[in-house]
């Protein structure tokens, strides 16, 4: 990995490195290729990785190494191990990336912003569906609620901030558009984003062994379907 | 074997030290607030000290007792009595079946740990007993602790117990004064803390904060004080940790506690040193505080410390309690 980076600590059980600038699919394939590094090379110590847009972060159990190594400061040890890693990994660990479709229900009875997003963008709702439809996104990272991921980069033309009075209440499966990312809400939640369609796929279920339905560094493609197709698979 | 909710408290919870290795995937670790008097109940009950305890706010529940059973408390004091007997805190007790666990009157702190010798047969998701309550995960059918529940223990050979009376109380007390403090918490600076103006980081020394009505398992907001950046930055999604410092928007900060979203997007302006976290979490609405910078290096063999102590507690405990149940 060539891309200059930069390593801070996230408190004292937790360390982050910064692999590039913004949210950019070069900068966040390296983010990816270093978690999987990490995944099969793990620290010694590594309770868990949180890969962002342009970040990994590395949490650690400062007690058990401070232990084993009292005069070692943990931090330090970690680092170097996480700028080793990042000088290791290349895109042959991220060479997993799966595409994912997901069907997604357009209709403006599960979608309550799509109108006014389109009027806004001066399109059609349909213009705004087959905008929607037809880029693969990448998954950038999960946060927010669990399995809620962040997706990337929607067309220009239906780029859409945040509602300014979030909802109280965004029904699970929703579909939407906040920015240049797009995502789905895994549960019933408040939420700011702009709701433009609703899946009957669960993106979250905890009775399975990977309980989220996306991964970071996934590839998905939404794809639409009828309000009855959308019952029939709510109901299956 | 199981000790039944008579009544349910504010928020009854099983807990332990966290769910671990899928934050990747949005899942927050959770687990107890306060890991000290999680610890603590634990060892003076001869469990580990990450079995699965019951975390406890105020008002806490009203519990019956269907087996004669070894257990502890510690964390806050909630004034806790069996047949209008006083049960102290941070003592091992031996409570009879048939008797009822009542809280009274908060005497100090936020959150109280029960803690049951052989350890209660919670639900495991994810590798953790911890109670996801956004999931409805692992602990006790994934949510707080509702009147008629009946919380099991693990079916483990108990120690011989002789409970003559309705409680036993233990002869002694578990000393963890040393291990929490009350009105200065200590940070290390965030990666934000560098874009925060002059003054800002001048009041973040000097000024005294208080803990304002939200805060929950979540995080604390933080009143008192109002902080500013040189300049707004956009900032894009990045992890966040426990402890983490957030400035929001209105000038005001939040700690992020046990239940915390695994990324954020606000300026992270410091980070409260695990080894205070626990202290933090007996704080309650009103209270005040002054932050107290140190170096990484402070906060990672202050941790340490704190460790050193509870491991020479349980091995102290360790040998009271042997000999004790021997007789």
């Amino acid at each position: 990995m060539s891309t200059p980076y930069h390593i801070y600590p996230c408190g004292d059980h937790a360390v982050t490195i910064e692999l590039g600038d913004g949210i950019n699919a070069a900068v966040n394939q390296n983010v990816i290729s270093l978690f999987q590094y990490l995944t099969e090379h793990k620290i010694e110590g590594m309770k868990d990785m949180i890969p962002a847009y342009n970040t990994l972060t590395i949490v650690y159990d400062t007690s058990l190494l401070k232990k084993k190594n009292p005069g070692i400061p943990v931090y330090e040890t970690i680092s170097a191990h996480l700028q080793k890693a990042a000088g290791l990994a290349n895109e042959k660990n991220a060479a997993r990336a799966r595409l994912i479709k997901i069907p997604v229900c357009y209709d403006p009875s599960l979608a309550p912003d799509l109108v006014s997003l389109a009027e806004t963008h001066q399109l059609s709702v349909d213009e705004v569906v087959k905008l929607h439809t037809a880029r693969t996104y990448r998954v950038y990272m999960i946060g927010f609620l669990p399995g809620f991921a962040y997706m990337g980069s929607v067309d220009e033309k239906i780029i859409t901030p945040r509602k300014t009075q979030p909802r109280t209440m965004v029904p699970a499966g929703s579909v939407g558009i906040a920015g240049e990312q797009t995502g789905i809400y895994p549960f019933d939640s408040p939420g700011g984003w702009q709701l433009i369609g609703q899946t009957f796929t669960q993106m979250f279920d905890e009775k399975k062994e990977t309980p989220c339905y996306l991964q970071p560094g996934d590839e998905v493609q939404f794809y639409p379907v009828s309000i009855a197709e959308f019952e029939k698979g709510k109901n299956t | 074997m199981s000790l039944h909710i008579i009544k349910h408290g504010l928020l009854d919870l099983v807990q332990d030290a966290g769910r671990y290795g899928y934050q990747h995937l949005g899942i927050n670790p959770g687990g107890v607030m306060d890991s000290i008097a999680m610890h603590v109940a634990n060892i003076l009950v001869g469990n580990d000290p990450s079995e699965a305890v019951l975390e406890m706010h105020f008002p806490a529940a009203e519990i019956e007792f269907e087996e004669t059973l070894l257990i502890a408390l510690a964390g806050a004091d909630l004034s806790a009595s069996v047949d209008a007997k006083e049960i102290p805190v941070l003592t091992p007790v031996i409570i009879q079946k048939g008797s009822v666990l009542h809280f009274g009157r908060k005497q100090n702190g936020a959150r109280i740990y029960l803690a049951a010798c052989g350890g209660f047969a919670a639900e495991e998701w994810l590798g953790s007993f911890s109670t996801h309550t956004k999931v409805k995960a692992g602990g006790f059918e994934g949510r707080a602790l509702q009147k008629n529940d009946r919380i099991n223990l693990k079916e483990k050979q108990q120690p011989v117990l002789s409970a003559d009376q309705t409680a036993k109380i233990f002869p002694w007390r578990a000393n963890v004064s040393d291990m929490y403090r009350e009105h200065s918490f200590r940070f290390i600076p965030g990666n934000e803390y560098w874009s925060l103006d002059e003054t800002s980081k001048h009041k973040l020394a000097k000024e005294t904060f208080v803990i304002s009505r939200e805060n929950d398992r979540m995080g604390y907001r933080l009143g008192g004080v109002s902080l500013q950046m040189t300049a707004t930055t956009e900032l894009i999604s990045t992890a966040v940790a426990r402890g983490t410092m957030q400035l929001l928007p209105d000038g005001q900060l939040i700690i992020l506690m046990a239940d915390h979203q695994t990324t954020g997007g606000y300026p992270r302006v410091g980070h409260i040193i695990t080894a205070d976290i626990s202290s933090l979490a007996q704080m309650q609405a009103g209270e005040k505080f002054s932050l107290e910078q140190v170096t990484l290096a402070d906060a990672e063999n202050l941790l340490l410390k704190q460790q050193m102590d509870l491991q020479q507690l349980q091995n102290a405990c360790n040998f009271r309690l042997q000999e004790y149940l021997q007789r």
